[in-house]
């Protein structure tokens, strides 16, 4: 669990996050979304320690973050963050292997467990066939899978991804998503798809103005009420067999005419959704 | 972690032992190497000593065998007293200058960076020059050399890394044109001292602190601490290979996987300092080594630094000695500065690597 209390964080005389507190729990998903410059990744880079708040802390399982030594922490959190090291001349099983890092001493090597492990995560986000290639020789996807196996390699108890579906196709998007759902860990993803939120999370925090907007269940954070005034997009919802899905229309002149009546039917449409059940088996009771 | 379900026979997974196999050969094999070049490089010169010659000499009188005495005592001398130390302090100071390279390359992230492009040379030559001219540090008393080269070296390299910074990051291109200019001002510093105190030596001296030479080399402490300090920095460098593929990778990255970059780089730039120091203190400013080896390693064993560091040891300890040998007898008996040879050699080096930067 990492619950961060009144963190804030400010470049220059910007305050871009402004005493948030936000709660990630074992076993959930919890999606970070909001406009451009709403701070998703400030908050994140605050929740992994790599930003230190001045003011709140972080706990991660109850304890300080800013108190537990750097291998500590490591082991506890893993993180796939947006600078993909590029440059690197490793190969990419020698990447993933890195994720073994903080459960080894300083004189120990890596061993035939690290090896079996590294292997496993590579698998997991089908890219065995890549162990041997050169990181920088990959594409941008590619070396997105890349990163997640070797923070998947550190085993952590929680998993914070910075748009971890950037540079991926539409299918790979689906399945790094579906891979951390599917992980018990504690996992906090950046994301900017409001439909993958949607999908793959199980709460969201919305971001706007240097705080929270809303905070709550995927279901409570995505309604056009809250989300069209922080986005400033005309945002309809409909639900099909229980999943929640999202159309946008821009908020030009023309259509702002139609969309003050599409709000109408948004309405009406969600306050349908908010009686019914969130598991999606009462389907009979929503028009179809 | 759950133990998976073994395998009956432990597959290679990754390709991982075949490789450590393939270091351990490299590594072998250089070391093979290094001797045969001390041997060789002990026995050429101005006077040539056949190498069985040189060996008997050399294991007489470490280990007393031979006992027998079967060469003139003018060889001996020459083996024992003037080459074999020139040699050693050869081999230390391209394995440390190839060290120290591969470090500044992990932690500025830029294949360029090298202990010379980066100015720490030229902070230590200041130093030393200043400690021989004006007493500066007389109070370390035999290693006042040493220990002025190494504040000329870390006041150097410090002074590089808070031009570079801005905004809490330090950016490769402002990093190496800061040491191009410091280095610069602190040559032109050097010069000027020599000069300023009216030592007839002033230009032989320049030459030396600008260009290097192994010509100082003997029996001495001064050798003796720089077989201490770069044994002990290649060590370290190898022992934290880990820590520096993830510095090499970038600073969020090495926070995450549980290296604090601030403090590993501070860390790594002393060691670098207090080398450098040691180096130019005993062997003068010599260029591209630090610069070219750790890419030949790179080559040789792939990226990760806990193979680069020893092969790049092995390799500039090698490949120093062999240019030490170029600069005695290319123009014999004129005695070249070492730093021409290694400029010659290594600058074309340099621009076939500017050339495929990005290509």
């Amino acid at each position: 669990m990492i619950q961060a209390t009144r963190v804030s964080w400010r470049y220059g005389s910007n305050l871009v996050i402004d005493g948030v507190s936000v709660t990630a729990r074992p076993g959930r998903v919890l999606g970070l979304i909001g406009p451009n410059g709403s701070g998703k990744t400030t908050l994140l880079r605050l929740l992994y320690g790599a930003l230190r708040s001045g003011t709140g802390q972080v706990a991660v399982d109850g304890d300080d973050l800013s108190a537990l030594p750097a291998r500590e922490a490591a082991r506890r959190l893993a993180v796939v963050v947006q600078e993909t090291g590029g440059e690197t001349a490793l190969t990419v099983a020698e990447l993933v292997l890195l994720g073994r890092g903080p459960h080894l001493s300083t004189f120990q090597r890596t061993g035939q467990a690290d090896h079996e492990i590294a292997a496993h995560c590579l698998a997991r986000v089908d890219a065995t066939q890549l162990a041997s290639r050169a990181f920088a020789s990959l594409s941008g996807g590619e070396r997105q899978r890349v990163l997640i196996a070797r923070a998947l390699a550190q085993q952590a108890t929680h998993l914070l991804l910075d748009e971890p579906t950037n540079h991926l196709d539409i299918r790979y998007q689906h399945e790094i998503l579906r891979l951390v759902r599917d992980l018990d860990t504690c996992s906090v993803v950046v994301l900017h798809d409001l439909n993958l939120a949607a999908r793959y999370c199980d709460d969201l925090v919305l971001l706007g103005q240097g705080g929270v907007a809303a905070a709550g269940t995927t279901h409570e954070v995505l309604d056009p009420y809250v989300l069209e005034p922080v986005y400033g997009i005309g945002i309809q919802r409909i639900e099909l067999d229980g999943a929640i899905h999202l159309l946008f229309q821009p908020n030009d002149r023309r259509t702002a005419e139609r969309s003050a009546g599409m709000s109408e039917r948004q309405r009406a449409n969600h306050q349908l959704s908010a009686v019914v059940p969130q598991d999606g088996t009462q389907r009979s009771g929503v028009p179809a | 972690m759950t133990a998976t379900a073994r395998p009956e026979s432990r597959p290679d997974l990754l390709g991982v032992a075949a490789q450590r196999r393939r270091t351990g050969l490299w590594l072998l094999a250089l070391t093979i190497g290094l001797v045969l070049t001390g041997v060789a490089a002990v026995g050429s010169g101005a006077v040539g000593i056949p190498p069985t010659t040189v060996a008997r000499i050399i294991g007489h009188h470490l280990v007393g065998l031979p006992a027998e005495v079967t060469w003139t005592p003018p060889q001996e001398a020459i083996v024992w007293q003037v080459r074999l130390p020139r040699v050693l302090l050869g081999m230390l100071v391209g394995a440390g200058l190839a060290a120290c390279g591969v470090a500044l390359q992990a932690m500025v992230r830029n294949v360029l960076a090298d202990p010379y492009l980066l100015g720490i040379n030229s902070g230590a030559s200041s130093g030393a020059a200043a400690a021989i001219l004006f007493g500066v540090g007389a109070g370390f008393g035999q290693y006042a050399l040493s220990t002025s080269a190494f504040l000329g070296a870390l006041g150097a390299s410090l002074l590089v890394f808070l031009i570079a910074r801005s905004g809490g990051r330090v950016t490769s291109i402002r990093l190496l044109l800061s040491g191009v200019a410091v280095g610069y001002a602190l040559y032109a510093t050097t010069s000027f001292l020599i000069f300023a105190s009216g030592s007839a030596e002033g230009a032989r001296s320049v030459m030396f602190w600008l260009l290097g030479s192994l010509g100082l080399a003997r029996w001495n402490a001064l050798l003796l601490v720089a077989a201490v300090v770069l044994g002990a920095t290649i060590g370290y460098l190898t022992v934290v290979g880990r820590r520096l593929d993830v510095l090499a990778i970038g600073d969020e990255t090495a926070q995450t996987l549980g290296v604090s970059p601030d403090r590993f780089r501070l860390r790594l730039l002393v060691l670098v300092s207090l080398s450098v120091g040691v180096l130019v203190s005993a062997a003068g400013s010599i260029g591209f080594v630090g610069l070219v080896v750790p890419h030949l390693a790179r080559r040789i064993v792939g990226a990760p630094h806990v193979r680069v560091v020893p092969v790049a040891a092995l390799l500039g300890a090698i490949l120093l000695v062999w240019a030490d040998v170029l600069a005695r007898v290319l123009l014999a008996p004129q005695e070249i500065p070492i730093g021409i040879i290694t400029a010659l050699l290594g600058a074309p080096f340099l621009l076939v690597l500017i050339r495929r930067l990005h290509a």
